[in-house]
C-alpha cells in the first residue's frame, strides 16, 4: 500500500541534551515550518469525505431512518447506520461496551451519532446528511442528576441502573465525634461543565488494506485502548489493524473516548476508498465527552485552633448518557475528596450517574478537580470561622510524608506540603494597581472602569493529584529501542505507541536515550500498534511510565553492547559515544564496539502494584504517586461590574526531578491556565440537555489578555519508586489555580461564591 | 469556478472550487499547504491566520474568490529554505511551541507585529495576539518568543 500524503515519518533528534537539560523539541521546527502532519492534514488519491448526522435531541426514540434521498444525492458514495456496523454494536471506554457505534432505536444525548456519509467533497457529504429523513418520538431528557443518584424512581438512561457508581469513604466515626467541634463550617460548592477545548478537531484517514483490513491515521491517547474497541466493533482481528498516530492539535483527556476511528474505517471498508474525517469545532463539541459537573456538599468540623476534628462530604457527578472514564473519575473524587490533608474523621459518599445530559469523561485532572474546589473553598471558610489565615489553617492541617490519605494509604514520598504555602505566601507581590494604563484594568481596553470600583484579592489553592492509573490497574508502558551505526554515528531509534499530544513526551524520550546510552543521536519512530502498549497520555503518566520504559530498554541495549567489549570489566558505564571503565578509562568508542550490528530490544515498564478502593470503607493503597502544587492568586475585581481580572498566579509545585525545564514550566503554566478558565469563563452551559454554546463565539477559554504573569517556583524532592524520581506534573497546576482565583475573588468583593465558574452576576448579585 | 492567485510567490490556478469553499480549505486541501490550521473555521481562534495583499486575515472567513488576483503568504512562505523567521526560531527556542495547532496563526500574526512595532511592549504584544488562542502554553513561553524574536529583529535588520 502507498502511504497518504503527509503521513508521519521518523523524527530525528540530533544534538545534545540528555535529562535534566532544557532540550528543543525535536518536531518544534516542523511545527513552526507549517510542516508538522495533523490528523487533520492528512490526504490520500481518490479519498472520500466522511461525515456524520447528529441527534438533535438529548432524549427521543427514532421510529424510522429513511437513508435513500441521502444515498441519490450525487456524489455520495455511502450511508450506513447501526445495520451496517460489522461487529459488536458498542464500544466504551475501559471496555465499558455501552455507547453504541450508531444509534440504534433511541438517542440518549444530544449529538449523538446515528448515520454516516461518504461523498467525494465535504460539503456533498454534509447536504446528505439533511436529506436523511428520521421520523422521531421526541422524550422528555432526564437531566437531574441528583435525582439520578438519590431517588430510585428516576427513569433509567439506559440499561445501567444508576448510579454508575457510588464510592464511600469511612475512616473513624463521624457520627460520634460531630458534637465534640468546636467550629463547624458548611458548603455547597458546583462546578460547570469544562470543556477540553483541545484546538486540532477529532480528524483521522482509514485506508482500506489489500488483506481487507485497514489502516488507520488517527489523533487519539492511547492507540491500544482504542484498538481492543474499533477490532470487536468492525469484526476484524487486531493485527488487521494498523493504527498511526497522526499529528495531535492537543488532548486534555478529550481523545481518551473514540471519535470518528470506527466511523471512519467503516465507510472504508464499505466504499474500499480512502475516507478522511474531519469535525469542525461545533462537531468538536458534540465529539468528545466533556469534564464531569459536580453538586458537592461539604460540612467540617474543627477545634477552636483550626484543627479538622471531620469532614462529611458529598460529590454527585453527572456522567451523561454513557459510562466513559465515570467510574475512574469517581474513584478520584472520593480518594482525593478532602485533598492533602489530616482527617481523622471522614465520611465520602462519591457518585457517578447517568443523565441525558451532555456526555462526560475525561479532562486534565479527572476527578480531583471538582473536589479540590470545594475542599480548598472549604479550608478558606474554616479559616474565616476561626479567624486563622488562609496559609495557617493549610498548614494547621496539612499532610506530609507518612502521612495517610482518605483511603488509608501512606503518602511514601516526600510532600513538603507546609515549606510550599510558605513558599508562596513568602513571594514578592506583584507590583499595585497603575489605573494610568486602562489595559491594566478588569475590562481592559473595553474602558469600563478608570479604577473606580476596583478592589484588589489574594487567595491561595492547593492541589492533589494521582499520578498514573489507580485503583490496581497494571497502566505498563512498552518501549523498543533500536541501537546501530548509521553514517558512521551511532543512533538510537526509540519506538514507542506512547502519543506525543503536545506535552512534549518525544523531547524526554530522546533525552532519556542520550542519557543512558550516552550518544547524540536520536530517531523518534511514529507512534503505532507495531509495539506494544504505553498506555494513556494521561493521568500526567507519559514521563514516569514511557519515561521508565525506554529507560530500561536502553539499559537492556547497553548490557548486550556491553557483552560485546573484549576483556571482563565489572564497571563499564557509557558516556559521550564511549564505552567507559570506571577504573581504567575509556575503553572504545561505541561505533567500533558495534561495527555494523544491530542491537534492538523491547522493555515494558511496570509502575508499583496498587489496590482497589474497599466498596464499603473506601480504604485501600490506591494510588501510585500523588503530587501537589501550591497556587497563590492575585486578581483585581470590578465590584460594580463583576469584571475580574487575574493579575498575577505564582505556582510553588514539586516535580521530584526536573526532567526539561522549559517544557516542565510550559506544562504547569498551560495547566494554570486551564484552571483560570475554569474559575472564571469556561462552561458548557446546558438547558434540558441541549447545549447552549457550542462554538468559541459562545464558550470563552482564555486568551493572551486574561492570562497574567506565571511565577514558578519547582521543587525537586525525589520520589524513591519513580524513574529519576521524577512526579508527574501536567495536572496538579489545573488543581490548584482554580480556587486560588475563586478565593482571591472572595477576598476582593467578602462574597461567598459556591459555584464555578463565577460569572459577572455572582459578583453583582 | 477557477481561482487564480499568487501565494508565497508561487503562482497557482485552482480549478473546480465551490463558490462556498473558503481561502483557507483551498489552501489546506488544494493547492497543497495545509500549515494554516482549521481550529474553529469561524474566524475565533487565529490558527488560520495568513497575509492577504500584506494584511493578516482569518483564512477561514475569506471566500476562495476573493483571493482572486491577490497575494497570500503562509507560514510555509516565511521561512528563507532551510533558514527559519526570527520569530519562528524563538517559537522554537523559548519553549512556545507544544501541540503546535496555534503555532502557524501565532507566527504570521507576531511576524506581522514585529514588522510593525519593532520593538513591541508586553501590553502591544498582549493586544496583537489577542485574537489568537492556545489552549496549551498559557502564552507565557509565546510572550518570551516575540520578546526575543524582536530583539534579534532589532540587530539584524
Amino acid at each position: 500500500m502507498t502511504l497518504p500524503l503527509r503521513a508521519p515519518h521518523d523524527i530525528a533528534a540530533p544534538g545534545i541534551g540528555g535529562v535534566g537539560e532544557s532540550t528543543l523539541r525535536p518536531d518544534g521546527t516542523l511545527k513552526v515550518k507549517g510542516e508538522f502532519a495533523y490528523a487533520s492534514d492528512l490526504w490520500a488519491e481518490g479519498m472520500l469525505w466522511g461525515a456524520t448526522l447528529r441527534s438533535p435531541h438529548p432524549r427521543a426514540r427514532i421510529v424510522s431512518i429513511d437513508t435513500a434521498p441521502a444515498l441519490a444525492h450525487p456524489g455520495v458514495r455511502a450511508v450506513l447506520t447501526h445495520e451496517d456496523v460489522p461487529g459488536r454494536k458498542h464500544y466504551g471506554l475501559d471496555l465499558t461496551w455501552d455507547q453504541p457505534v450508531l444509534a440504534i432505536g433511541e438517542v440518549r444525548h444530544q449529538g449523538e451519532a446515528i448515520a454516516l456519509v461518504a461523498a467525494d467533497h465535504p460539503e456533498t457529504a454534509r447536504r446528505a446528511l439533511d436529506k436523511i429523513a428520521i421520523e422521531w418520538e421526541i422524550l422528555e431528557p432526564l437531566t437531574d442528576a441528583r435525582r439520578a443518584a438519590f431517588d430510585p424512581s428516576y427513569p433509567q438512561v439506559q440499561d445501567r441502573p444508576n448510579p454508575a457508581r457510588h464510592q464511600p469513604v469511612r475512616v473513624g466515626d463521624v457520627e460520634a465525634v460531630r458534637a465534640g467541634a468546636e467550629v463547624v463550617v458548611t458548603g455547597t460548592y458546583e462546578v460547570g461543565i469544562q470543556d477540553q477545548a483541545f484546538l486540532g478537531p477529532e480528524s483521522g484517514l482509514a485506508v482500506p488494506a489489500e488483506d481487507g483490513g485497514i489502516e488507520l491515521y488517527v489523533a487519539t491517547q492511547w492507540m491500544h485502548n482504542d484498538l481492543k474497541q474499533i477490532g470487536p466493533c468492525l469484526g476484524l482481528p487486531e493485527e488487521r489493524i494498523r493504527m498511526t498516530l497522526s499529528g495531535v492539535g492537543g488532548a486534555f483527556g478529550g481523545r481518551e473516548d473514540l471519535s470518528m476511528q470506527i466511523h471512519a474505517a467503516m465507510l472504508a471498508l464499505h466504499t474500499g476508498a480512502p475516507v478522511k474525517m474531519m469535525y469542525n469545532r461545533h462537531e468538536s463539541f458534540f465529539g468528545h465527552v466533556h469534564r464531569h459537573p459536580a453538586q458537592m456538599r461539604y460540612e467540617y468540623g474543627a477545634s477552636r485552633d483550626g484543627k479538622i476534628l471531620y469532614a462529611d462530604v458529598e460529590i454527585v457527578l453527572d456522567g451523561g448518557a454513557y459510562t466513559s472514564a465515570t467510574l475512574n473519575v469517581v474513584g478520584n473524587a472520593a480518594s482525593l475528596g478532602v485533598g492533602p490533608y489530616e482527617i481523622p474523621n471522614v465520611k465520602i459518599d462519591a457518585y457517578g450517574v447517568y443523565t441525558n445530559n451532555p456526555p462526560c469523561g475525561a479532562m486534565r485532572g479527572f476527578g480531583a478537580v471538582q473536589a479540590c474546589f470545594a475542599y480548598e473553598s472549604m479550608m478558606d471558610k474554616l479559616g474565616d470561622a476561626c479567624g486563622i489565615d488562609p496559609v495557617t489553617i493549610r498548614r494547621t492541617n496539612a499532610a506530609s510524608q507518612g502521612s495517610a490519605l482518605a483511603t488509608g494509604q501512606i503518602i511514601h514520598a516526600p510532600l513538603p506540603m507546609k515549606d510550599m504555602l510558605a513558599q508562596a505566601r513568602d513571594l514578592p507581590m506583584p507590583a499595585p494597581l497603575d489605573s494610568s494604563d486602562i489595559r491594566n484594568l478588569p475590562g481592559g481596553a473595553s474602558q469600563t472602569t478608570h479604577g473606580e470600583g476596583v478592589r484588589r484579592g489574594v487567595g491561595y489553592g492547593v492541589g492533589l493529584k494521582n499520578i498514573c492509573f489507580s485503583e490496581g490497574y497494571d497502566d505498563y508502558s512498552t518501549a523498543r529501542v533500536r541501537l546501530e551505526v548509521i553514517g558512521g554515528v551511532a543512533t538510537a531509534l526509540v519506538h514507542t505507541a506512547a502519543a506525543e499530544v503536545g506535552q512534549g513526551l518525544v523531547t524526554i524520550e530522546a533525552q532519556i536515550a542520550r542519557t543512558e546510552l550516552g550518544i547524540e543521536n536520536v530517531v523518534i519512530h511514529p507512534a503505532d500498534n507495531q509495539v506494544g502498549s504505553a498506555g494513556s497520555s494521561s493521568a500526567s503518566r507519559q514521563s514516569y511510565m514511557t519515561g521508565g520504559s525506554v529507560q530500561a530498554a536502553c539499559w537492556a541495549v547497553r548490557d548486550r553492547l556491553f557483552t560485546l567489549v573484549d576483556g571482563l570489566y565489572d564497571d563499564l558505564s557509557l558516556a559521550g559515544g564511549k564505552i567507559i571503565s570506571a577504573s581504567r578509562g575509556v575503553i572504545a568508542s561505541i561505533e567500533d564496539v558495534l561495527g555494523d550490528r544491530v542491537i534492538e530490544e523491547t522493555r515494558e515498564y511496570h509502575h508499583h502494584p496498587t489496590t482497589g478502593m474497599d466498596p464499603v470503607t473506601g480504604q485501600g493503597d490506591t494510588h501510585t504517586q500523588v503530587a501537589l502544587c501550591v497556587h497563590r492568586a492575585v486578581v483585581d475585581v470590578d465590584v460594580e461590574l463583576g469584571l475580574v481580572k487575574v493579575v498575577e498566579l505564582a505556582a510553588v509545585q514539586d516535580v521530584g526531578k526536573i526532567l526539561n525545564r522549559l517544557s516542565l514550566e510550559g506544562q504547569i503554566h498551560g495547566g494554570t491556565a486551564q484552571g483560570l478558565g475554569l474559575a472564571v469563563m469556561e462552561e458548557i452551559v446546558v438547558s434540558d440537555g441541549k447545549v447552549r454554546n457550542p462554538s468559541f463565539t459562545d464558550y470563552l477559554i482564555p486568551t493572551i489578555l486574561d492570562m497574567p504573569p506565571m511565577r514558578l517556583e519547582i521543587l525537586e524532592n525525589a520520589d524513591p519508586r519513580a524513574p529519576y524520581g521524577l512526579r508527574g506534573a501536567g495536572e496538579p497546576p489545573t488543581l490548584s489555580s482554580t480556587p486560588a482565583i475563586v478565593a482571591a475573588i472572595r477576598d476582593a468583593t467578602g462574597l461567598a461564591l459556591h459555584r464555578v465558574p463565577v460569572r459577572p452576576e455572582h459578583i453583582t448579585g | 469556478m477557477r481561482v487564480s492567485f499568487t501565494v508565497n510567490g508561487r503562482d497557482e490556478s485552482v480549478d473546480d472550487v465551490w463558490a462556498g469553499e473558503s481561502l483557507l480549505y483551498v489552501l489546506r486541501e488544494r493547492v497543497g499547504l495545509p500549515g494554516s490550521k482549521n481550529a474553529c473555521e469561524q474566524g475565533e481562534c487565529g490558527s488560520c491566520t495568513v497575509y492577504l495583499d500584506g494584511t493578516p486575515v482569518c483564512s477561514c472567513l475569506v471566500a476562495a474568490g476573493q483571493a482572486e488576483g491577490r497575494q497570500v503568504r503562509t507560514v510555509e512562505g516565511l521561512a528563507d529554505g532551510d533558514r527559519l523567521d526570527p520569530v519562528q526560531e524563538a517559537f522554537v527556542e523559548c519553549g512556545a511551541v507544544q501541540c503546535g495547532f496555534c503555532t502557524p496563526g501565532l507566527i504570521v500574526q507576531a511576524h506581522d507585529l514585529i514588522e510593525r512595532v519593532p520593538d513591541p511592549s508586553d501590553a502591544e504584544i498582549r493586544e496583537a495576539l489577542a485574537g489568537n488562542l492556545c489552549r496549551c502554553t498559557g502564552y507565557e513561553k509565546i510572550l518570551d518568543a516575540v520578546r526575543l524574536a524582536a530583539s534579534r529583529k532589532a540587530v539584524t535588520p
